[in-house]
């Protein structure tokens, strides 16, 4: 459906994307997430045609759209784009939703029927002749989705489309995409910052941090084996420390890190044994007193250093030698009665734990 | 203090028994300054549009020049018009000097600029995203034009009484192109100006309180049009 090769877009004498790949296949939810300036909305306007690239190869349908500028308008209405901003025109809610119709000059018999069903679908069937300016936020998003709905495309991109909405428009226009996708096997490209909504939405997911995509994977592998740190530090990563390779027995890798050796459930990355061993807060189990019997590979024992409140978890950071921080619920942390200083020990399991290879470091 | 409270009196009289000296001279202006923004928009507006919808070198250049002639002095378009449709001047043939014709010209030539500037701007008050929203939904470029000038309308419109605001007030051109021939090209600008120099407050009270009361009736149609 979509594969872009090299692509590059200067603005000014600021290279925003730096040689973007991607692709993306049918039916497929692309979730992009990236820090804020990272090239997201400018790599999605992109791919939708609004603006071209400055170098780089785009195909889209098998079309390749730097070779045939002519058949941009024809493309373009095969896809549809929803903005983070509700974008409304200053007419009825009807009139917005049958504008993507009548440009494709769709007879108004259609349009009518079309129009009053998607407006169904989003729940504001009752404000068809009201002038949409006079609607809240979320509903004016609903109102955009619908318009871009109606004319049925087969590619939908979203640019942070939850962004600042209420809960219930958000959840109504995520519940829609993922049922086109289900039911009509529309293709979506969706830029999010929003981790939760990354996992919950996207079927993959592609980071991109300064104006490159640097990993593509599912969701488990974006969030769980980053490629580097760079990622894993942007999917929230909590633990990301310095190791060297020991051993390796059957499938576990023996890595020692600050005197601790830690076990890894996975080969280590290169033949090098310098590595970073990572894994993620919410897979370490802490407990206060007498170490728990527990079928984790690795069991630490050390002393609270640190404890903040993230509602609704609390980060609490265990001095094992080197920090292991863990996040709890605020309940366990209150039956833990758990207080700095105190004495505490931590078990990660070590399919858990992930390694990076420390010249991929270099490299990414 | 009397002459001034008389000139009063006898200027309402004078509007309320439809004087048709007034009359004639009020209608004389509204034609003379409606029709120059007619003929004014009709060129403007596409200008304006051009400008906005198209990148071209010295674009920026072309928006400050205009910026520039809002304060277009009236005098010197009057002279410059004056001195292309006199006898002499390269359109003397067509025998426009002291019309209406020929102030409809200075006063057409005087607004365009203000025009095609403010609609530049009404266009640029345009949200960049509301532009890719066009786009993105699949217009061609006829259907995005037409859309974000619909989008566009209300500020457009302020544009054009803005135009029209400035034609009927002013006194520069309409004197010297019209020359301020009694029946003929006489305005409410032009009669104010020659009876107060006479002495002859009441009629240009009069007239001073129509054309008070035309650019109250712009004022009010702008305010409507700019709250949509």
């Amino acid at each position: 459906m979509i594969e872009a090769q090299s692509i590059k877009k200067v603005y000014g004498e600021m290279e925003v994307l730096h040689g973007v790949e991607l692709s993306v296949g049918e039916d497929d939810i692309m979730g992009i997430i990236g820090p804020s300036g990272s090239g997201k909305s400018t790599l999605l306007r992109i791919l939708d045609l609004i603006e071209p690239p400055d170098s780089g190869d785009l195909s889209l349908f098998d079309v390749d759209v730097v070779e045939q500028r002519d058949r941009v308008v024809e493309l373009r209405r095969r896809m549809g784009m929803l903005f983070q901003k509700p974008i409304v025109f200053n007419t009825s809610v009807y009139e917005n939703v049958a504008l993507g119709l009548k440009y494709r000059h769709v007879g108004k018999n259609e349009i009518d029927r079309s129009v009053k069903e998607l407006l169904e679908e989003v729940g504001l069937a009752r404000y068809l002749r009201s002038n949409v300016r006079n609607l809240s936020g979320g509903e004016q998003q609903r109102v955009s989705l619908a318009r871009v709905l109606v004319t049925d495309p087969e590619i939908l991109f979203l640019d942070e489309p939850t962004a600042n909405l209420d809960p219930k428009s958000s959840e109504t226009i995520e519940r829609l995409v993922m049922r086109m996708n289900r039911d009509r096997g529309m293709t979506v490209v969706m830029n999010t910052h929003d981790m939760l909504q990354g996992q919950r939405v996207a079927k993959r997911i592609g980071v991109m941090i300064g104006g490159e995509i640097l990993q593509v994977g599912t969701p488990r592998e974006i969030f769980y084996a980053p490629h580097n740190t760079k990622i894993a530090h942007f999917v929230g990563v909590d633990n990301i420390h310095d190791g060297k390779v020991l051993r390796r027995e059957h499938q576990i890798t023996a890595v020692e890190v600050a005197g601790t050796t830690l076990y890894v459930g996975e080969p280590p990355p290169t033949h090098r044994d310098r590595v970073k061993v990572i894994f993620r807060g919410e897979d370490v189990t802490i407990g206060i007193g007498e170490t728990a019997q527990t079928s984790a590979r690795n069991v630490l024992n050390g002393t609270i250093a640190e404890i903040s409140d993230i509602a609704p978890f609390m980060h609490v950071k265990v001095d094992c030698g080197f920090p292991v921080s863990a996040l709890v619920t605020v309940r366990s942390a209150e039956e833990m009665e758990i207080s700095e200083g105190k004495p505490a020990w931590v078990s990660i399991k070590a399919s858990a734990l992930h390694l990076i290879a420390e010249s991929e470091e270099r490299e990414g | 203090m009397n002459e001034i409270i008389q000139g009063f009196v006898e200027a309402i009289e004078l509007i309320f028994s439809l004087n048709p000296e007034v009359i004639e001279i009020t209608v004389r202006s509204l034609y003379v300054s409606l029709s120059a923004t007619a003929f004014a928009s009709i060129i403007a507006l596409p200008a304006g549009a051009y400008i906005y919808f198209n990148e071209f070198r010295g674009k920026r250049a072309v928006i400050n020049l205009l910026q520039t002639l809002y304060a277009l002095p009236t005098v010197i378009v009057g002279l410059a018009v004056y001195l292309m449709i006199s006898r002499s001047g390269p359109f003397g043939f067509l025998g426009m000097l002291h019309t209406p014709q020929g102030m409809i010209v200075a006063q057409t030539i005087l607004i365009i600029p203000l025009i095609t500037g403010l609609t530049v701007s009404a266009l640029s008050g345009i949200d960049r995203e509301m532009r890719y929203t066009i786009i993105s939904l699949g217009s061609s470029q006829l259907q995005s034009i037409t859309t974000i000038l619909r989008e566009a309308k209300f500020a457009i419109l302020a544009a054009v009484l803005l135009g029209f605001g400035r034609a009927i007030a002013e006194v520069g051109t309409v004197m010297l192109i019209g020359g301020n021939i009694r029946g003929l090209t006489r305005v409410l600008t032009t009669t104010i100006a020659l009876n107060t120099s006479m002495g002859n407050f009441s009629l240009s009270i009069a007239l001073g309180i129509i054309l008070l009361g035309v650019a109250l009736v712009v004022n009010v149609v702008l305010n409507l049009v700019q709250r949509g």
